[in-house]
């Protein structure tokens, strides 16, 4: 697994399905809207996330693990009995698809983590715990990668067409209510697993389309806070940029978007003043956190999903609503492949996010 | 008297044909190279008084003066260079320690010509800045480390800030070293392009008041001309702890310059030395910085960022800490091609590190200890064109301050003598005969100029790169690449080598 | 005769084959059905003929096309007339980001919205003259780069929180004319041009498309003849000629 150190632009194809509701349904419509969107990947990335796959460990974290030999797998899975409870440990269920070539060792566990250990640590919070047990895998322990950490939840990823690596993973098999896909077009060959989208970090989930030039201004801002961007891709700052705003800073999610990608200060200044010095305010404070370039991206959350494209929408987003449920795809055809008429088509505007939470 | 060894640097060529003898090169050189001789109808030179400053050259209405080097061969000796061997004849003759003007132009690597800037080829489009926004504003001041929202309230009162338009502002440099219309010529420029001047340790005139929006007044070791209404006057207080011409000593300006104007604003008697002393007194350790810091905030009720400009040094990374956690909203590091009036050669052209290598190590060890986006950071020394401005901010400045750049775009024609005090162009003179050409409107007009122009040649390297607001370029080190740099030099500016 | 083609489950190869057979046969009228997001739909066709398209054709339809009419029963999406060279596209619906991106000539009209960038380095030359007519509004970057052409924007369906163009319309506009019916903040637009009145002949032009557009969509002419609409063109030609100092 060298190629963490590699960092590697590429261009995708994204799209998201949402049921507000929280009711459940199969990886087909998933599989079958980004398979529409083949042009927009090359076959060397391809992936998912899934929430609310895992309802009877959903108490759980559920860690997807990557290991590229057996000694990897040893030493993490004696990392893991040190820091957690662990309730199951599986091999990941597969078929066995012509295209899919060379997969790593895939295994999944389901985790408690250890009291006394957080008790011990100078950790205060869980989900603080278990993000430094992630990050510690995969700074640490070579040949493993854990790329999905949260809990009733999943991330499916691999070298291949999307619609590939969802056959691999039986997705069909899996049923959940919110369901992200990526294809990707990565301009050059690492032929890496944990290279594919999506990219998460306990619940939260990044596809993302596009290429961030910020990401060396974003990577160093998020390593001064216990991040450690071992991918170097764009995308792991995207992740960790919104774990750090909402989970870590407590901020709302659409305040997160006021500073990924804040208004232009021309618009700003246009505004009413409490308006204006509540945006100014942000953009000083995080001004590192802005994320430039071009981006279409969907967040997938335990209780929601977002979609949002950069300032000056540099790469396509449409969304739609029909019913219960909530769609957005980098092609609006990827929509209607599975949802032929819906009630209403439209797309957002740069930096205007489409937020779905769940209803509850 | 004994023989001076001392010759001529420059000859100067007059094309008698076409001179219309106007007598301008006469009248206007400070330096008296040029005579003329009523009886003979013909012109005179005193070679040695030139110091290659090119005024005659320039006004001359008929291009008719030409400035040569004084053809003068030394035996060709790599070891004991012609100017060594120079050096050692003027200290064997004066005894004193050897004087110099501006920064260091010894031969030392210059990084910043060693640093290659990116561009996005299909994977990320580039940004065309001449119709699509390209934000360049920037703000210095201290960041609160978390923020609470409540509905669209931020509860945390948010420090004193600088906002500039562009991450360019002009260096501290006092009136004393530099005239008043050279000050009044960079206060305007700064006003027009919404940026801010530096008092340097002068004082601040009365005719200054009125730019008080764009002015940083500094508080120097020798705290001329401070006083409640010089700190409440500015938008933010600078103290200057060192300078990167001369790391480690003080000032000293010659009684010669405090004419009255000067005298009055450094409220100092009439043509007494203006000495500055090495350290500030009140500081000898890092926690009497923090006790300086809050004075000043304490005297401007907390209304003003306070900043602290210090030379670059061997250590400078774990100075630069402690002045973070001291309190200062933000550092000024001066690299040790920073210009000065005058400063002993010795010092200029031996001591401190160049400001790429400070810089990087600042930036990184601020990033170690999770501090660098509470404090601001500027860099200054040598920053001589709009590239040099981008590496700088990608190497994780947040703003550079301009010297010798700014006093070039004035008509400085780099000549080194300004603690002569003939500045032939005006700038670097108290004299009014040669003040009074520097018109500051001019001036004000040729240094927004320079402004403007690298505000656009920025903004065009910034869209290739994909950028199109500046914050996004600070630290963004992934953007540069170095050539011709080993492997610790890389390592130290925390940049891949091209290729890789 | 027409001649009706199934697109369902083709790729835009497939596709593009059966397309450009029939247009080699020299149908009149080709109908394509189940259209969805098949790429590049009459890129490259030159002709007389009619393209019916029933769906959402993917990106680039009717891209570097000349002479073709395509009429489509639903929305386009990205890249829509692409260097169009002539020929006329009739959108039933909305267009994603940079329809008419170098238009050279032909004419583009949408009955919905269009997105960023729309029209953006629309050119002409000699006598051709692109045309493109947007029934609702547009995103940002309306007419970037503008060099030549025509555009029109109707407005009509907003919604009281919509605005009829985004921001930085007509940036770095330096050819052509645009129409925005009502009235649009100063700071819409671009700093390359500016607002004029409207002339006789303007209207004469106005009513010439507005007619061709109330007949394609079923739209009454009169909702937009009692409107008044904003002329935008550029200050000059060169708006950058002062940018740059010799070395």
């Amino acid at each position: 697994m060298d190629s963490k150190n590699f960092r590697i632009p590429s261009g995708c194809s994204i799209c998201g399905i949402m049921n507000k509701k929280g009711r459940v349904f199969s990886g087909n419509d998933i599989i079958q809207s980004i398979a529409l969107m083949h042009e927009r990947s090359n076959g060397l990335g391809g992936g998912f996330a899934a929430y609310g796959i895992y309802p009877e460990y959903k108490n759980y974290y559920a860690f997807h693990l990557f290991y590229s030999d057996k000694n990897a797998k040893e030493e993490t899975e004696h990392f893991l009995h040190q820091h957690f409870d662990v309730i199951l440990g599986e091999k990941i269920p597969t078929r066995k698809i012509k295209s899919i070539k060379n997969p790593p060792l895939i295994w999944r566990y389901f985790l408690k983590p250890d009291s006394k250990r957080i008790l011990l640590s100078d950790i205060e919070e869980e989900n603080d715990y278990v993000f430094s047990c992630v990050m510690k895998i995969n700074t640490y322990i070579k040949g493993a990668y854990v790329f999905s950490s949260g809990k009733n939840m999943g991330a499916f990823k691999g070298v291949g067409y999307p619609e590939d690596i969802g056959d691999f993973y039986r997705l069909d098999e899996y049923k959940g209510y919110i369901w992200t896909a990526h294809g990707r077009f990565p301009t050059n060959t690492p032929g890496w697993w944990g290279g594919a989208h999506p990219f998460t970090l306990l619940d939260w989930s990044v596809v993302h389309n596009g290429e961030i030039s910020s990401y060396d201004t974003n990577r160093r801002f998020l390593e001064m806070y216990g991040y450690k961007c071992a991918l170097q891709t764009d995308t792991e700052v995207i992740t960790y940029t919104f774990d750090y705003l909402v989970r870590k800073q407590g901020l709302s999610l659409e305040t997160a978007v006021k500073i990924v990608a804040p208004p232009f200060w021309s618009e700003i200044e246009r505004l009413p003043k409490k308006e204006a010095d509540f945006l100014r305010t942000l953009r000083y404070v995080y001004s590192s956190l802005l994320i430039n370039g071009p981006f279409s991206i969907i967040l997938g959350m335990s209780n929601g999903m977002l979609a949002l494209n950069d300032r000056i929408k540099l790469r396509p987003l449409t969304a739609a609503v029909h019913g219960e449920f909530l769609y957005v795809a980098s092609e609006e055809s990827a929509i209607r492949e599975i949802c032929p008429q819906p009630h209403r088509v439209w797309a957002p505007k740069g930096g205007e996010p489409v937020i779905g939470f769940l209803e509850k | 008297m004994a023989l001076s060894f001392k010759m001529p640097e420059f000859l100067i060529k007059r094309q008698v044909e076409t001179c219309s003898k106007c007598l301008l090169c006469v009248k206007q050189c400070a330096n008296k190279v040029h005579y003329y001789d009523e009886k003979n109808d013909s012109f005179l030179t005193a070679d040695e008084n030139c110091v290659g400053c090119h005024r005659c050259a320039v006004i001359c209405p008929t291009r008719s003066i030409y400035i040569l080097k004084y053809p003068l061969e030394f035996r060709r000796n790599a070891y004991w260079t012609e100017e060594t061997i120079k050096q050692i004849y003027k200290q064997a003759e004066s005894g004193g320690i050897l004087l110099a003007g501006t920064g260091t132009d010894r031969d030392y690597p210059i990084y910043w010509d060693k640093i290659l800037i990116n561009a996005s080829q299909v994977t990320n489009p580039s940004i065309d800045p001449l119709r699509e926004p390209m934000e360049l504003k920037t703000f210095l001041g201290r960041r609160p480390k978390a923020i609470t929202v409540e509905g669209k309230e931020i509860k945390e009162e948010i420090p004193p800030k600088l906002e500039l338009e562009v991450p360019i502002m002009f260096a501290a440099m006092s009136f004393g070293a530099i005239s008043l219309n050279a000050v009044k010529s960079l206060a305007k420029a700064a006003q027009k392009k919404g940026t801010y001047y530096n008092t340097g340790e002068g004082g601040l005139h009365r005719d200054l008041y009125q730019y008080g929006s764009n002015t940083t007044v500094q508080v120097a070791s020798g705290r001329f001309g401070v006083h409640p209404d010089y700190l409440n006057a500015g938008a933010a207080i600078e103290i200057k702890i060192g300078q990167g011409a001369k790391p480690g000593i003080g000032g000293h300006l010659p009684g010669e310059k405090v004419g009255e104007e000067v005298s009055k604003t450094r409220m100092i008697p009439l043509g007494s030395d203006a000495i500055s002393p090495a350290p500030h007194h009140d500081i000898y350790s890092i926690e009497d910085l923090r006790q300086l810091i809050f004075s000043l905030k304490e005297a401007t009720d907390y209304k003003k960022p306070v900043g602290v400009k210090i030379a670059a040094v061997h250590n400078i990374a774990a100075i630069a800490s402690g002045i973070a956690r001291a309190g200062a909203d933000f550092i000024v590091i001066d690299g040790f091609r920073g210009g000065t009036g005058a400063a002993p050669q010795r010092t200029r052209d031996n001591v401190g590190i160049p400001i790429e290598l400070a810089l990087a190590a600042v930036d990184s060890r601020l990033r170690d200890e999770s501090i660098r986006n509470e404090v601001s950071l500027v860099v200054s020394g040598g920053i001589r064109n709009s590239a040099d401005v981008i590496k700088a901010i990608a190497l994780g400045a947040d703003a550079v301050y301009i010297g010798t750049a700014a006093l070039i775009a004035l008509g400085c024609h780099m000549c080194q003598k300004c603690y002569t005090g003939k500045c032939n162009w005006g700038i670097a003179t108290q004299d009014p005969q040669l003040t009074k050409r520097l018109d500051p409107e001019i001036g004000a007009q040729r240094a927004a100029n320079l402004i403007k122009a690298w505000k656009h040649e920025i903004k065009d390297m910034l869209g290739g790169m994909g950028i199109n607001a500046i914050e996004s370029l600070r630290g963004n080190r992934l953007m540069l690449r170095g050539i011709g740099l080993t492997d610790t030099e890389l390592k130290i500016l925390g940049i891949k080598a091209a290729g890789e | 005769m027409a001649v009706s083609i199934n697109y369902k489950g083709l790729n835009f190869r497939q596709a593009g084959e059966l397309l450009k057979k029939a247009a080699a046969d020299g149908e009149k009228q080709i109908n394509l059905f189940n259209v969805n997001g098949q790429r590049y739909i009459a890129a490259g066709l030159k002709g007389n003929f009619f393209i019916n398209i029933h769906g959402t054709p993917g990106n680039d339809l009717a891209a570097y096309m000349d002479g073709p009419e395509i009429f489509v029963m639903g929305n386009a999406q990205d890249g829509c007339c692409n260097t169009m060279n002539s020929g006329r596209v009739i959108i039933n619906g909305s267009v994603g980001d940079i329809a008419g991106y170098a238009m050279r000539g032909g004419e583009l009209f949408i009955k919905g919205n269009a997105g960023y960038r729309t029209g953006i380095h629309m050119k002409e030359y000699g006598d051709t003259v692109p045309v493109l007519v947007i029934g609702g509004r547009t995103g940002d970057f309306l007419g970037e780069y503008m060099a030549g052409g025509i555009i029109i924007v109707l407005g009509l369906g907003m919604e009281p929180c919509d605005e009829i163009v985004g921001n930085f319309c007509g940036t770095g506009m330096h050819g052509g004319v645009m129409y925005i019916r009502g009235k649009i903040n100063p700071h819409k637009l671009g700093k390359e041009v500016k607002s004029v009145e409207m002339e006789e002949k303007d209207y004469i032009l106005l009513e010439k498309y507005l007619k061709q557009f109330c007949a394609y969509f079923n739209e009454s002419l009169h909702i937009i003849e009692e409107s008044s609409f904003q002329k935008i063109v550029p200050f000059n030609k060169r708006p950058y000629g002062n940018l740059y100092t010799p070395h």
